[in-house]
């Protein structure tokens, strides 16, 4: 095994609490009445309906189809009835539209794709075309779809596959667990996407603290093209920019895609995906979710149906300990903070959690002392106090010359603040600014 | 392989009712270290001086660190007052205590009363408050009230008190304390012995071979140099017994202040090494090509206000530079300007000038040290091909 890699800058937060579900086995969830699946992802446009209320569904079914290539098909997680199309809390804030399936108990459904099991034998085009209708998307994070990051624009010239298993995230292990338990599902992914770009280096960058994971691929792997990197446990590892240059040491230029340094990167959760669309057949419908927090009583990883309400997920990790103070559906660094437990999962959901107030950041307008802890972490070597200084004092054009639009919002600069100033909030607030302006 | 769903669930289980969920932008964790923290490590890594500087100069100087902690200390909340800001907010920070103890520190422990009550509403309002407060002052505050006394009050600022462990035995004592003190000291008088100080007699020597004055005085001018600088006396400046302000004459425990910051990660070695590293360098050559004009450069190490200065001072995490490069830039700067003054200058000391000045130009090091953004550099065409 090659020697522990990393990219430069970053930070370990003082507790990362994976230790609260790293040993959780996956359990599956037991069956549930009803399910909301969102209809528009974060990434992409939203997908079109193709079921309306009244209808009868089968699992594993079309119910909404891709509006143009950025887009992704939804498909439905069990058999039962479409009860309507309604308004949900999104699990990227704001209001969403969602379809509401009433299980009808049998979870009746076959696998709508022909098994690939000599998938080598299958084209690039074939495969890619599967990847598309499976409905698989980044599953670490803005749930882009696979396919459009998996497809190659004329002119560029990709030679490494890249498998996100880094899971630099403080609290998430689901990712940790879907490699350790299921390695050889993200091992055939992995295979089957490289297969589709034509490439000889397909990794998977996986930080060191998995050392169970790491030994299950490793095994996994024997006799195949696909090779472990582990990488030192730093957040934001498993950054795409930060990622690429841990494991190549190549860089993407600001502003450009993982293309631009002949990579491709892909979740180890999506590989997952990809290899069930290909040897089972069947499209994206569950996940691994951790769900974690000191307000949790038992967290755990839970097998979860896309469309889950948290509350449910909550009733299986065995309610809460205290009230939580913030609940968020991702880690605790790039997570989106929810206003309802009735928030709906969706394909990027990688996490649950349940913060008691006292452990959730309150952030505070304490002047900046100009410690410069924000510019040794920034993972893009942007200097996050000088730039809040532009932006706390109007001079967007300032901010957009200091590069704030290669920000990845990662959140280490914010974590490592002694005067807890809400850096990130202000280079999206400067961001969105500068993209009106456009 | 799966585990299907346990039975360990109780019967009835907590649910959230989501009543005290807050919204905020992520992230939503943080580090523990905080101002206050940071204060408070501050001030630890001072103890030391300020145990020595008490050893050394005795209970008076305890006295004037008090007066001067407690004069910032009330200067900081009658501002709030004035301008309706939260007392406790801004005295909670105990950065009036830092700056109260940096400003003690640099202040003869012979000083009247009064020059430090002077001193605190000198720093913490011209200083910090005027600017904006804590963060927003350009300069140090301490080093501004310092700068600021030594020219309103010279008198007051340079009556230099001998430390424990100098009395007649002293190496070259009467050159220290001249002949009319020499004999108070050697009847074993001790109210109001004053003394000069190493860089002070440094100063007057040179300025005589400077302004070019008959061969006598000039050959025994320069005699003065090797008088100052005897390896006897670095060793007593080492320790810390020479006249001087009350903190900055023992190195051990200014060495043991630096070790203390860099263990909590609160200043960037680079500065207090570019600093002193300059100044060492540049005095070296000086002292090499020219050796009547100046003492070697452990002399300058050794004496004058360079490394609480360097260690203290300069080190401000809001006065000086946010990048490894600019803060380089900022020591080395600090570092000419102080051998500049102390070997052509009107004053004996320019470690406060030379941080009030490089204070002034640390925006524009900033500016000038912005990091090119991540895969900026175009390097990776080659490894593509």
């Amino acid at each position: 095994m090659s020697k522990i890699r990393s990219f430069k800058g970053g930070m370990h937060p003082e507790y990362d609490g994976k230790e609260l579900t790293d040993s959780c086995c996956v359990i599956e969830a037991p069956l549930l009445e009803k399910y909301y699946v969102v209809l528009a992802e974060n990434a992409g446009r939203p997908p079109k309906p193709c079921v309306a209320a009244g209808d009868k569904v089968r699992k594993y079914q079309l119910i909404a189809e891709a509006d143009g290539f950025v887009s992704a098909d939804l498909h439905a997680p069990t058999s039962g009835t479409v009860e309507g199309i309604v308004d949900v809390p999104g699990p990227m804030g704001g209001s969403v539209q969602a379809v509401v399936i009433v299980s009808d108990g049998n979870d009746h459904g076959s696998a709508p794709f022909d098994c690939w099991e000599k998938w080598q034998e299958k084209s690039g085009a074939e495969l890619l075309e599967r990847i598309r209708k499976a409905g698989i998307v980044g599953m670490g994070g803005a749930a882009f779809p696979s396919h459009v990051k998996l497809a190659v624009p004329p002119g560029k010239k990709v030679d490494t596959l890249i498998i996100n298993g880094a899971e630099c995230e403080p609290y998430l292990t689901a990712d940790h667990r879907l490699m350790a338990e299921y390695p050889q599902k993200v091992i055939t992914g992995a295979a089957v996407m490289g297969k589709l770009l034509d490439v000889s280096n397909i990794i998977i960058g996986v930080e060191d603290n998995k050392p169970d994971a790491v030994a299950a691929l490793e095994m996994a792997s024997a006799g195949t093209s696909v090779r472990v990197q582990l990488l030192e446990v730093r957040y934001p590892q498993g950054a795409e920019k930060q990622l690429i240059y841990a494991v190549t040491g190549r860089s993407v230029p600001p502003g450009g895609l993982p293309f631009d340094a002949g990579c491709v990167v892909q979740n180890a959760g999506s590989a997952a995906a990809v290899s069930d669309a290909v040897l089972q057949g069947i499209p994206l419908i569950e996940r691994i979710v951790t769900v974690s927090g000191e307000a949790v009583r038992s967290p755990g990883n839970f097998k979860l149906r896309i469309g889950t309400p948290v509350i449910e997920a909550v009733k299986l990790a065995g309610g809460i300990t205290e009230e939580p103070g913030k609940l968020i559906l991702g880690g605790p660094m790039m997570g989106f903070a929810q206003r309802s437990f009735d928030v709906p999962i969706a394909k990027n959901t990688s996490g649950i959690l349940l913060l008691p107030p006292k452990a959730a950041l309150n952030f505070s307008s304490s002047p900046c002392i100009r410690c410069g802890r924000c510019v040794e972490v920034c993972p893009m070597k942007l200097m996050p106090c000088l730039l809040c200084a532009s932006i706390e004092g109007g001079r967007f054009d300032l901010a957009l010359k200091d590069h704030v639009m290669d920000c990845l919002e990662c959140g280490a600069c914010a974590y490592v603040c002694p005067s807890r100033r809400p850096l990130v909030q202000q280079f999206r607030r400067a961001k969105s600014e500068l993209r009106k302006k456009r | 392989m799966l585990e299907k769903m346990s039975d360990n669930i109780p019967d009835e289980i907590k649910l959230p009712t989501g009543s005290k969920l807050v919204l905020s932008s992520s992230p939503h964790v943080s580090a523990s270290e905080s101002l206050r923290k940071i204060m408070l490590k501050v001030i630890a890594a001072l103890l030391p001086a300020v145990v020595a500087g008490v050893w050394l100069f005795g209970f008076r100087a305890l006295a004037v660190i008090a007066v001067t902690v407690i004069s910032c200390v009330g200067a900081e909340a009658l501002w709030c007052r004035l301008v309706k800001k939260s007392v406790s907010g801004a005295v909670g920070d105990f950065s009036a205590v830092v700056t109260g103890v940096i400003l003690a520190l640099n202040l003869p422990a012979a000083v009247p009363f009064y020059v430090p009550v002077i001193g605190a509403f000198l720093a913490i309002w011209l200083g910090k408050q005027l600017f904006g407060g804590l963060g927003s002052n350009p300069f140090n505050p301490a080093v501004v009230a310092r700068v600021g006394l030594l020219i309103a009050l010279p008198a007051a600022m340079t009556i230099w008190s001998p430390p424990r462990g100098m009395d007649k035995n002293y190496p070259q004592a009467e050159t220290f304390f001249g002949s009319a003190m020499m004999k108070k000291v050697n009847a074993g008088e001790l109210d109001g012995i004053t003394c000069a100080t190493p860089l002070g007699l440094m100063t007057d020597t040179r300025k005589i071979l400077q302004t070019e004055g008959d061969r006598h005085q000039a050959a025994a001018a320069r005699h003065n140099f090797d008088k100052v600088n005897s390896p006897e006396l670095l060793k007593k400046y080492f320790w810390g017994i020479r006249p001087g302000c009350i903190g900055e004459t023992c190195v051990p425990a200014l060495l043991l202040g630096l070790g203390i910051l860099l263990i909590f990660r609160l200043v960037n070695w680079r500065v207090p090494l570019a600093f002193a590293g300059s100044v060492f360098l540049l005095s070296g050559i000086v002292n090499f090509f020219f050796p009547g004009v100046t003492p070697p450069p452990l002399f300058h190490l050794l004496t004058g206000g360079l490394l609480i200065g360097a260690i203290f001072m300069a080190t401000d995490m809001v006065t000086s530079p946010v990048t490894n490069t600019g803060c380089l830039i900022f020591g080395i700067g600090c570092g000419i300007i102080t051998t500049v003054i102390r070997i052509w200058g009107n004053y004996p000391e320019g470690v406060s000038f030379a941080i009030l000045l490089m204070n002034a130009l640390v925006p524009l090091i900033d500016r000038l040290c912005v990091r090119s953004v991540f895969g900026s550099r175009a390097q990776n065409r080659e490894q593509l091909r």
